[in-house]
């Protein structure tokens, strides 16, 4: 197998706990660090930064507000996308750029069932019944997306290409063009607060969905079969493992994290713009799995620093607007801070780090032995 | 896959081609050419007012093309140039490339004119262009806010997309009255891309730092309710007789409703509605009487939220607002999409 340029880890041949351990540490370090540099940058720069207040809203009910809050509650979305991306990635090799496109597409259906034909501003229809008929419209276009990746063998970047090009056309066309809005305020509640209760409703969600992933990942084999198709496709037949169904899984569990998104993002604001709504999404979750340190080309994932690596990039953009970031060179500091962490979770530079940490790590297990 | 969908849309194209070329009578022949009305609402009214005024009923028959993509359009204009149409009406993706095409028209003695947005070409290459002045609209909503009279302006500036002429015009007039007056003062200007989420962090951002600001200058309606969701979160009251004035642009339906309510103080209009006025001047080129002016600037107001009233937002308002909305639920479907989702379908079994 050719596997040891994806996993540079396995070099180390020690005992297997260890092994594991020794890979966990290494694929947090990446966003820990992040992390932690963003952390310490607002500690020194403006410590109100970390203030939690508790206020409350126009409508008089309590709401907690303040920076952490709110990168908490905006990366919801990225989080639940990373989920998806990371399995997506691993499995198959590639990443889904459609997801953008298949948000706009899920709260379309969303509206189009709550609102009806003609688009009427009451709900025609309970919100779970239009949030599972969008969770199964979302996978089938995750399962169209697989359906070329897994069966036909496409390229995953151009496979999802297509809906990527297309997705929010045909969202526009199944609203027939038009651009509902929800004026019932039970429909905002996803998006928003539950009244009474003062933490946003996205958190919530987004702890709910990284619960049931790391459920599934720790009750079922999906994690190992999936790192073992990403790995190495042939292998894993032989080993009894249907790869063409593993990675069509991946892309139908994105599709339903897809689902899950859309819905918090049409309810933020009761209503959807087409052309904008998760703009730009894909790449920020990409970047979410890539600063997790997952290798791009497949194979070994670790989903927890994925998820950390979502929380990173909302807490970078938040620190960017705080500081008044003059517009036009947002996108620039942006680039520099990802430049900065890409170089850093590079293969070469990881390798480096990791001979480092290995001369200070043959004093440190004299310690904890003692 | 990609290549059935090609040859599907390009049957489409033909029939519909096809459709157009055996029809009878002598009606006027007009090509359209513009953007994707998925693009914005303010492009979907415009291509709705399009073809309300350019119907069978009012004796035209229309060819339309719609795409984002200039190339596409120079294209399809040098089909429509080479078919058989009298006048080709023109909304340019981007303002350069036009001049051969234009050529072509003239020698082919197809008067152009244009519409929504102008373009780099000779003047003397069109009849007319009929088109919304972006710094004006910006000039009218900073002269609209300076006559509140506010002692101190604290402006929490939200962008549209850097460089669309939308984004330049409403931006540059704010920016220079800012420069100009010492109590103007800019809290925030940053883009949020057209977008209601961005917005909303950007103005949550503000409201976290615990900056003073009393004016939202959001460059289209999306953004002023990111904007306003951020203030209602916060319990900061906006609005007629609120602490912070709200302010719009593009009159979308449900954003009136907001200045009616007087939730919003603001919203100025970006007029979509060019179809009547281009009528007339086909009516008079056809009775052999040239346009007075070349470039005709579409009338465009602001609403305040202590004048507006009903009937202004059932005459200016565009898309469709939050009460009444079941009289256009029957619209067409895009072709090319409806060849998108068979093909989906079946995949997905």
């Amino acid at each position: 197998m050719s596997t040891e340029t994806k996993t540079p880890v396995r070099k180390e041949s020690r005992s297997v706990g260890e092994m594991l351990k020794g890979l966990v540490r290494q694929q947090m370090f990446i966003p820990v660090a992040a992390l932690l540099a963003l952390v310490l940058f607002n500690l020194i720069a403006d410590p109100s930064f970390f203030a939690i207040k508790l206020g409350t809203n126009s409508a008089g009910d309590p709401v907690l507000t303040g920076y952490l809050i709110t990168i908490l509650d905006n990366a919801s979305e990225l989080v639940i996308l990373a989920i998806g991306m990371t399995l997506v990635t691993a499995a198959s090799g590639g990443q889904d750029i459609s997801v953008g496109a298949t948000i706009a597409i899920a709260g379309s259906v969303m509206l189009r069932v709550l609102c009806g034909a003609n688009a009427s501003s009451t709900m025609q229809a309970p919100i779970w019944v239009a949030f599972l008929i969008c969770c199964v419209v979302s996978m089938l276009f995750g399962a169209f997306n697989g359906v070329l990746v897994a069966y036909l063998k496409i390229q995953p970047m151009v496979a999802t290409l297509i809906l990527f090009t297309a997705g929010r056309s045909i969202a526009a066309w199944i609203n027939n063009n038009q651009l509902p809005i929800i004026s019932d305020p039970v429909f905002s509640y996803a998006g928003t607060f539950i009244p009474g209760c003062p933490v946003p409703t996205p958190i919530f969600i987004a702890i709910a969905c990284v619960a049931v992933i790391f459920l599934v990942l720790k009750f079922t084999n999906l994690g190992l079969y999936t790192q073992a198709v990403g790995i190495n496709a042939q292998s894993s037949r032989l080993n009894g493992i249907n790869p063409e169904k593993i990675k069509f899984l991946a892309y139908v569990i994105l599709g339903l994290c897809v689902a899950v998104a859309g819905y918090i993002k049409v309810s933020r604001f009761s209503t959807i713009n087409y052309s904008v709504v998760a703009k730009d999404i894909e790449m920020d979750a990409i970047l979410a799995v890539a600063l997790g340190g997952n290798a791009l080309g497949g194979g070994k994932f670790n989903m927890a620093a994925s998820i950390l690596g979502a929380y990173v990039i909302q807490f970078l953009t938040t620190t960017l607007f705080k500081f008044n970031v003059n517009s036009s060179a947002l996108p620039a500091y942006k680039a520099v801070v990802v430049i900065i962490l890409v170089v850093m979770s590079a293969p070469a530079v990881k390798a480096k780090l990791g001979s480092l940490r290995k001369k200070n790590g043959s004093a440190k297990p004299a310690k904890e032995a003692a | 896959m990609k290549k059935i969908l090609a040859i599907a849309l390009a049957l489409v194209m033909v029939l519909s081609l096809g459709a157009i070329a055996f029809a009878d009578d002598e009606p006027i022949k007009v090509g359209i050419i513009n953007n994707d009305p998925n693009e914005s609402g303010y492009r979907t009214a415009n291509v709705a007012d399009f073809e309300r005024v350019f119907s069978e009923e009012n004796g035209y028959e229309a060819q339309t093309f719609y795409s984002l993509k200039n190339d596409e359009q120079i294209a399809a204009a040098q089909q429509m140039i080479q078919g058989d149409i009298d006048f080709l009406l023109l909304s340019a993706a981007a303002t350069t490339g036009w001049d051969s095409v234009l050529q072509d028209a003239q020698t082919n003695g197809i008067p152009v004119i244009l519409f929504d947005r102008t373009i780099d070409a000779d003047e003397s290459l069109y009849v007319a262009s009929v088109v919304s002045d972006m710094a004006a609209e910006g000039e009218t909503a900073v002269a609209w806010l300076e006559e509140q009279g506010l002692d101190e302006y604290n402006i929490i500036h939200i962008q549209g997309t850097m460089g669309s002429a939308a984004q330049v015009g409403r931006t540059g007039a704010l920016d220079e009255k800012v420069a100009a007056e010492d109590s103007w003062n800019i809290v925030t200007q940053q883009t949020a891309e057209w977008n209601a989420e961005t917005a909303q962090q950007i103005v949550q951002s503000v409201i976290d730092s615990g900056e003073e600001f009393n004016v939202i200058y959001a460059e289209n309606d999306d953004m002023a309710r990111g904007a306003v969701a951020a203030l209602d979160k916060a319990n900061i009251t906006h609005g007629v007789d609120g602490d912070v004035i709200v302010m719009g642009f593009d009159c979308n339906k449900w954003a009136l409703e907001e200045v009616l309510a007087g939730r919003w103080n603001y919203d100025g209009q970006c007029n979509p509605f060019q179809a009547d006025t281009i009528d007339g001047i086909i009516k008079d080129l056809m009775a052999g009487n040239e346009p007075a002016e070349k470039t005709i600037i579409m009338e465009e107001v602001g609403f305040d939220a202590a004048t507006i009233t009903q009937e202004d937002i059932d005459t200016s308002g565009i898309g469709v607002g939050s009460e009444e909305m079941a009289e256009e639920a029957e619209a067409e479907e895009p072709a090319e999409d409806a060849e998108e989702e068979p093909a989906e379908e079946e995949a997905a079994e």
